[in-house]
């Protein structure tokens, strides 16, 4: 009974915190100016917004007496898939010239999104 | 019976994760479950091996184990940081940078789990890897101090990759 209610508590510290965070990443979305930086704050929201959300699902669970474990495959596939959505939206910037013009690598030629390809040079 | 077991699971790993990730989604862990998703750990590799022409030779799972604790205690912090940020800077004093990180790392496996590192903690963004894979494009938030931002990611990350990455 005792650890029921204890995982009450927990499933409410970790909704607050979570939507705390979640709330940091909307500001900071509709705060920045450029594109680049404001690519920035949906990361945080992926991680541990969500991260902290999924674990008060987990608690919860646990108080109401039925252990759930579909969380963690959540989180995992979260983890996976984040980083290329942000991947690809920062092509995208980069390709489209939204942003400050990165500086040209070290031993290779250009970044790979603003390499055209031979035949297209002419 | 090594060669039996190559034949039979060319990708140990693929295999082992698929059972976790069958179990995961029904839900409930009894023997029936268990094997089915060892079943399904050996098919489904071996329907798609055909798209797996390289599979990175060596891999040790303890040292993956350690980094995965040390990148999540990294994205615990650096969230704190970085919600301090947004609610602190003003975007006219914000600083933000393009880091080109030199790569060690040759594998694209590896190279793939330092981007994703570099982009679930907050605050960097891998963006763009170079036309023949040598840097890795990266932009940072806020920073005073472009070099150490480099620095840490190479020391810090792409060091304990060298180490799993064999």
């Amino acid at each position: 009974m005792m650890l029921e209610t204890l995982a009450i508590y927990a499933a409410a510290t970790s909704l607050l915190i979570g939507s705390g965070f979640v709330l940091v990443g909307v500001i900071g979305l509709l705060k920045f100016n450029d594109p680049m930086t404001r690519l920035h704050a949906p990361t945080k929201v992926g991680t541990v917004g969500i991260g902290m959300l999924l674990l008060a699902s987990m608690f919860s669970a646990y108080a109401d007496g039925d252990a759930s474990i579909h969380e963690a495959l959540i989180m995992a596939f979260l983890f996976v898939t984040a980083p290329v959505s942000a991947n690809f939206i920062a092509k995208v910037n980069i390709h489209k010239r939204d942003c400050d013009t990165p500086p040209s690598p070290p031993r290779d030629d250009t970044w790979s999104t603003l390499r055209t390809p031979e035949e297209d040079q002419s | 019976m090594g060669a039996a077991f190559r034949w039979l699971m060319p990708h140990p790993f693929l295999t082992l994760i698929l059972a976790v990730v069958w179990v995961l989604l029904q839900n409930n862990v009894t023997a029936g479950m268990v094997v089915f998703g060892i079943i399904l750990g050996i098919l489904i590799p071996w329907i798609t091996s055909a798209w797996w022409p390289d599979t990175p030779k060596g891999f040790r799972l303890g040292k993956m184990l350690s980094y995965s604790v040390i990148v999540i205690w990294d994205i615990v912090v650096a969230n704190i940081q970085v919600a301090w940020i947004v609610l602190t800077v003003p975007n006219s004093k914000l600083k933000p940078a393009w880091i080109v990180v030199p790569l060690k790392l040759k594998q694209p496996e590896a190279i793939t789990v330092l981007a994703g590192t570099i982009t679930l903690t907050p605050g960097t963004v891998s963006a763009d890897l170079s036309d023949e894979g040598h840097s890795l494009l990266v932009h940072v938030l806020h920073t005073d101090d472009p070099d150490g931002v480099r620095d840490e990611i190479k020391d810090r990350y792409e060091r304990r990759l060298l180490e799993i990455f064999v």
